[in-house]
């Protein structure tokens, strides 16, 4: 670029960066949840609380105590597996916003098998069929939009989001109709069989294991396979993809499949592992959450553990900060949206450098 | 016959705040920004505007309902320009993913929305709640004229949030095809490369398009707030607008980014949100009979695959960065 026209250059002109190294990137991604940590307290001193003593009571709340600690991981663990869920489907850049509604709906199944074959079949078996089903319900729910947007080009964030709501307001027919609790004075759908509940392993059912098993299993996935790789050719560039000879439509797919049924896995350990029942809650807003996960972490298997577990952290402790201080619960997910939008800025810091203008008069060439 | 009058009257209801959304998302979407924090807007609209009311109605003792609709409509819209303008702030100055910013905000907004409402409803001990001067000013019809039967009651018994409504779409129509300024906007959406080299301010255009649609959709959520035959009567209830931001970035694709093919596409929609209340089908259970709009949307979804023409199409440049530098 010439100057030769200007008489003056620009104060300051905004340049791309070459390539941060990535311990300066780390710092500025982590001092970007310090400013909004910061921009939080502000809130809460705005409120006339002491946000030290309120971010204090967070973490005490949160993970000090055993049962703390154990609630905390319980949010943390389906957290986990749904921003698991999202990665492939994000590094195609495919919005996947549809994993509440995946999620959802692999607890529906999940819950068909504990309610109604829990006398057919042996614990164990119960848990692996139900394991399957909820899994193979997810993933066609999530092949759906896929479907149209391979085909047609369809838009598939607002196609997941409908299928969300489609898929919580099916369990409240289900909640009203064909699988009420008759016993109960308000609509609910009757509490599991303790056959149909999964076991625990330290006080936390075999849910975690299974997340992070999962956590291994996407990063190779990920990184070290063919599919891993033509995920990531999509996502760069369709033509690209296209011209060296893969399937896109295939590739779209087949990853919406394992995308949908990672959460509809999800959905089965949230009915069969913590609520023991299902309802229009069940997915308790995770598969949003999850987004925020997925993307803090760069899509990192490893960062998602570290991630979900931070916002687990703010979430338990924002019910605590409620019963101790009576700021609203709602406070987890400011935090957690001043989070995202700090970090999502401090990208640019990461990307791009000022150059602000010489002393020297003409400028350089 | 009644029936059939009040169902009328009760989807253009139902379809305001999903207008409202719309036309603040068309004009975000012009500039070349898809704002998908709709939903977190209207959020931070309607708590800002439930809180600016009941303020006001508390620091006077005779409030007046005009004063009241003005507070009501400005606090609502400067906090969603609040929104918005992070939105602008992130994807336009710091060209951070605009998908990924729109659901920050979305969560942001929704977070911000109960969080303030619950805390107003802890200081007025117990829940918030306006008095009935201001519900009246958000539900009221036009005097004398909405007096005339059928007629009165089809035309003139709305609150005064549906004729602002309307008016802004067809005002939004003549902007965006009629005034130098409204073209200009949609040289940005299309192409901003050329738009800069033509001398237009590709950036100012981009800011004052995104916060002043982001302000629009804030009405939005005033209006579920505040009216109550189809919201919830100027009181918080917690993720009482949960729902209609996404409905309203779909009609926009519905709508083929056309202000006047809005009102005719939310009262569609709107009218399927309510029709179990008033045509119950006796084999369709009510709560799959409610699941209607979403199915409806989906079908647009699907069905606009079908009819692409070139007056149809999303503005070129959508969701796309601009970086001057990189030209």
């Amino acid at each position: 670029m010439t100057y030769e026209n200007v008489k003056k250059e620009p104060l300051v002109r905004i340049a791309k960066r070459p390539e941060l190294p990535k311990k300066k990137a780390i710092l500025v991604r982590i001092s970007s949840i310090f400013v909004a940590l910061l921009l939080g307290g502000l809130l809460i001193l705005a409120l006339g609380y002491n946000p030290a003593l309120v971010y204090a009571d967070i973490i005490k709340g949160s993970i000090l105590s055993s049962t703390a600690l154990k609630s905390t991981i319980k949010i943390a663990v389906p957290l986990l597996g749904a921003a698991l869920a999202i990665a492939p489907a994000f590094k195609m850049k495919f919005w996947n916003c549809g994993a509440e509604g995946q999620i959802t709906i692999g607890a529906i199944v999940a819950t068909y098998f504990a309610l109604f074959q829990v006398d057919n079949l042996p614990s164990p078996v119960l848990f692996i069929v139900a394991f399957a089903a909820a899994a193979i319900a997810g993933g066609l729910w999530g092949l759906i939009p896929a479907f149209f947007k391979a085909r047609w080009g369809s838009n598939e964030t607002l196609f997941t989001l409908m299928l969300n709501y489609i898929a919580i307001g099916f369990v409240k027919y289900l909640r009203v109709g064909p699988w009420m609790d008759k016993g109960q004075m308000f609509p609910k759908i009757p509490m599991f069989d303790k056959a149909a509940r999964l076991p625990e392993v330290f006080g936390i059912h075999i849910g975690w294991i299974i997340v992070l098993a999962l956590v291994i299993f996407i990063y190779i996935y990920m990184t070290r396979t063919k599919h891993g790789y033509e995920i990531a050719v999509v996502g760069e560039s369709v033509s690209t993809a296209r011209y060296s000879g893969m399937n896109v439509k295939k590739i779209i797919m087949r990853t919406m499949f394992l995308s949908g049924a990672i959460a509809g896995i999800v959905g089965w350990m949230m009915v069969c592992g913590t609520n023991y029942t299902l309802s229009d809650t069940t997915a308790n807003g995770y598969g949003f959450t999850a987004i925020v996960v997925a993307w803090l972490s760069k899509l990192n298997p490893f960062t998602m553990v570290a991630i979900s577990a931070f916002l687990a952290v703010l979430q338990k402790g924002s019910n605590t900060i409620q019963t101790n201080f009576g700021i609203p619960a709602s406070a987890s997910e400011v935090l957690t949206g001043l989070i995202l939008l700090c970090m999502l800025g401090s990208e640019f810091f990461i990307n791009y450098r000022f150059v602000f203008r010489k002393k020297t008069v003409g400028g350089d060439k | 016959m009644d029936t059939f009058l009040n169902f009328v009257v009760a989807s253009v209801l139902a379809a305001t705040p999903l207008l409202f959304g719309t036309l603040g998302e068309i004009l975000t979407e012009k500039s070349g920004h898809l704002n998908l924090g709709v939903e977190g807007m209207m959020f931070m609209g309607g708590v800002a505007g439930l809180a600016g009311t009941y303020y006001y109605e508390q620091a006077i003792s005779e409030p007046n309902k005009f004063v009241a609709a003005f507070i009501g409509v400005f606090c609502a819209f400067l906090c969603a320009m609040f929104g918005a303008l992070i939105y602008s702030f992130l994807t336009i100055t710091l060209r951070a993913n605009q998908n990924v910013t729109g659901l920050a905000l979305t969560t942001f907004g929704t977070g911000f929305g109960n969080f303030f409402g619950e805390i107003l409803g802890t200081a007025a001990g117990g829940y918030v709640s306006v008095g009935t001067v201001i519900k009246a000013a958000f539900d009221e019809g036009i005097p004398v004229l909405k007096d005339i039967p059928i007629i009165g009651k089809l035309l003139f018994g709305y609150n005064f949030m549906v004729y602002a409504a309307v008016a802004l779409a067809i005002l939004l129509s003549w902007f965006l095809s009629k005034t130098k300024t409204g073209l200009n906007l949609r040289a940005v959406g299309e192409s901003p490369a050329t738009a800069d080299a033509a001398g237009i301010p590709v950036t100012l255009y981009k800011y004052v398009a995104t916060c002043i649609g982001g302000g629009i959709c804030g009405l939005g959520g005033l209006y579920i707030v505040m009216n109550s035959a189809n919201g919830t009567g100027g009181v918080w209830v917690h993720n009482s607008i949960s729902g209609y931001g996404w409905l309203a970035v779909a009609i926009v694709i519905f709508a083929t980014w056309n202000p006047i093919k809005a009102i005719v596409c939310s009262l569609v929609i709107g009218s399927l949100s309510i029709l179990p209340y008033y045509y119950p089908i006796s084999f369709i259970p009510s709560a799959i009979y409610e699941i209607f709009p979403y199915l409806a949307t989906v079908a647009v979804l699907i069905m606009i695959i079908f009819r692409k023409k070139k007056n149809n199409l999303p503005p070129a440049s959508l969701g796309l960065a601009y970086f001057r530098e990189e030209r």
